[in-house]
């Protein structure tokens, strides 16, 4: 019996040097080929016109990123502190499962609200309508942002749970406030889980890949782009766009072996930022 | 000397007392400060509900027009017959194959991380391996299903191109792609069995095997249940590597008859696909209004109605045990 629960568990682990094979096998044959001064320089991303210009993609992956933790790292960040140091028993457990809810909600609802809503009324609204009438970075980032948030809550909420009650006693029993106590001591004493909330909520946000891809306004060219009012191709909706529909590519082409590049850079990247937020979190758990 | 001045200063001590002792009820800041956190997490599930109230409002009046029809109506290039019965079986295949693959194959792993494994290094190698596999983003699972489940396996099936791309693949990638999901939650839930129960069940003299099947894994159960919900949730709202595996989008109608009737016909199991997120994804992609806005977001009910329905009787099954437990 033990011998087959240890086949599943290494199961996983088989899964990821499927991933790795998956990416490299496929992916080498641009490695090698591609014209590595173009891609490193060029301004379009364009792959069925022979175009492999990675820094739109990167930028466009980074605007968005960006946009969205301006958004979830304040809302995420404000209403795990309400729940964890000042929201009482029964509402906590009244409106913490409907956060829960939220991280629930799969990200094409997010994409069609983005288009559908965030465009018009909140972009439209603050930039001038003619933002508005289709997908930008902006509008897409915002709905990436609301993504995140319920990982943001959730992973600093644990963190300043995890402070022991002490240290508020103490810090009540000197005459601080409650503001005071919750902003000098449980948020210090919790930084080591704020900063993996911030890195995971990044690595999400850069992984993300529906929400970009329906209302970030670009169908299958990336043009270099830094405003957010622009339309914008990340690595993930470039990868999505190139795979989807018609002109879908398969088979020994430059264009499909790209896809995997794409996948290679996006994995090690997310890869690096979920092992970081990974150690900030086990530190927390360490430290109580 | 001393009485003069405590006398000078009479004002300013009661001043300070007064203030210590009103303090709290002065405390506008702090009052404030809870006022605006409040306010981000009130802003935080107001999205939630705005979410959910604009999509009704563009997706109602289809039911209340077709009702049925667009559940059980196929894909279909005119906007007023187009129907959702393709993605909707595509996706309970899609949920099939999570409760099949990944519901034993993640609890078989947690068992094994948490009851059998010494504490060495290839233990933690699998943990940190989970963990990771937990982060890596689903359009990299959707690269890992075009590579292997579309390309290397569907080439034993003498098919070629785009007709690999078939129902079995994709409830592959999206059964792996949850796999971690399932080992984490479950990994938990034993965890939080009191070492009490398995000390009393090796003391009468069970086996490894009998106490984890009589003791650990029933007391983990409905820990382990909220992680197969979740994880099926997962898999059915999942559309980005249904998108790399070669979905077909929800114009290209190839097999118009699907219906509810077929719903439970294993042989579409090889057959090339749909499930509705992809639906959901190509329509919102269309320039008609009809399709882009009314139809997409009467698919949305239907899938947000499912996941959010799986998902919250998930949490509440959690809390409830958690609650019971800790009294």
């Amino acid at each position: 019996m033990g011998t087959l629960f240890l086949m599943a568990a290494v199961g996983s682990v088989v899964i990821s040097a499927a991933i790795i094979w998956s990416l490299f096998s496929r992916g080498w044959d641009f490695i090698s080929q591609a014209s590595w001064g173009d891609v490193l320089t060029a301004d379009t991303w364009n792959p069925r016109q022979n175009m492999y210009g990675l820094r739109p993609l990167i930028v466009a992956t980074l605007v968005v990123s960006g946009v969205a933790m301006i958004v979830a790292v304040p809302l995420g960040l404000g209403a795990a502190i309400y729940l964890a140091e000042f929201a009482r028993p029964r509402i906590r457990s009244f409106l913490k499962p409907i956060l829960e809810v939220l991280a629930g909600v799969p990200s094409v609802v997010i994409a069609f609200f983005a288009l559908g809503w965030i465009a018009p009324h909140i972009v439209g609204t603050l930039f001038g309508e003619e933002h508005g009438r289709g997908g930008s970075m902006l509008a897409a980032g915002i709905g990436v942002g609301i993504l995140a948030i319920p990982l943001v809550a959730s992973v600093s909420e644990d963190a300043m749970r995890a402070v022991p009650n002490s240290l508020r006693e103490a810090s009540s029993g000197l005459g601080a406030r409650k503001m005071h106590t919750t902003l000098r001591v449980v948020l210090p004493a919790a930084v080591s889980g704020l900063v993996a909330a911030f890195i995971l909520a990044v690595s999400r946000a850069i992984g993300e890949t529906m929400v970009v891809f329906i209302a970030a306004g670009a169908a299958s060219v990336g043009q270099y782009s830094a405003n957010p009012l622009d339309s914008g191709l990340t690595m993930t909706a470039a990868m999505a766009s190139l795979a989807s529909g018609t002109d879908s590519v398969r088979g020994a082409t430059l264009a499909y072996a790209s896809l995997f590049m794409v996948g290679i850079f996006l994995f090690f990247l997310t890869l690096g930022l979920n092992i970081i937020g990974n150690f900030f979190v086990r530190r927390v758990r360490q430290a109580y | 000397m001393a009485l003069t001045t405590i006398a000078a200063n009479r004002g300013a001590v009661q001043g300070s007392v007064a203030q210590a002792i009103e303090g709290r009820r002065r405390d506008l800041r702090g009052r404030l400060f809870e006022l605006a956190l409040a306010a981000c997490l009130i802003v935080s599930l107001a999205v939630l509900v705005l979410m959910i109230y604009d999509v009704l409002g563009d997706g109602l009046s289809v039911y209340t027009e077709r009702g049925w029809d667009f559940l059980n109506g196929g894909l279909s290039q005119s906007a007023d017959r187009a129907g959702i019965a393709q993605g909707i079986i595509g996706s309970f295949w899609i949920a099939t194959s999570v409760l099949v693959v990944s519901i034993p194959l993640g609890i078989g792993a947690a068992v094994y991380l948490e009851e059998y494994a010494p504490r060495n290094r290839l233990t933690s190698f699998i943990e940190i391996n989970v963990r990771n596999l937990a982060g890596v983003p689903s359009v990299v699972y959707g690269l890992l299903g075009l590579a292997i489940f579309v390309e290397a396996l569907g080439g034993f099936s003498g098919k070629h191109d785009a007709s690999r791309s078939t129902l079995i693949a994709a409830g592959l990638t999206l059964a792996v792609l949850v796999l971690p999901i399932v080992i984490i939650t479950t990994a938990e839930a034993i965890r939080a069995v009191p070492n009490a129960l398995r000390e009393g069940a090796y003391g009468v003299g069970a086996t490894r095997w009998e106490v984890i099947r009589s003791q650990v894994l029933p007391y983990a159960m409905p820990g382990i249940v909220t992680g197969g919900l979740l994880a099926i949730a997962r898999a059915v709202g999942e559309a980005a590597p249904l998108i790399l595996i070669g979905a077909l989008t929800g114009l290209a109608g190839r097999s118009p008859g699907l219906s509810f009737s077929s719903l439970l016909d294993p042989s579409s199991l090889t057959e090339r696909f749909t499930a509705m997120p992809i639906v959901i994804t190509s329509w919102s992609r269309l320039p008609q209004p009809d399709f882009r806005i009314h139809n997409t977001a009467a698919a949305i009910i239907a899938m947000l109605a499912f996941v959010l329905l799986v998902n919250t009787f998930a949490i509440l099954l959690r809390n409830r045990f958690e609650k019971k437990r800790a009294a």
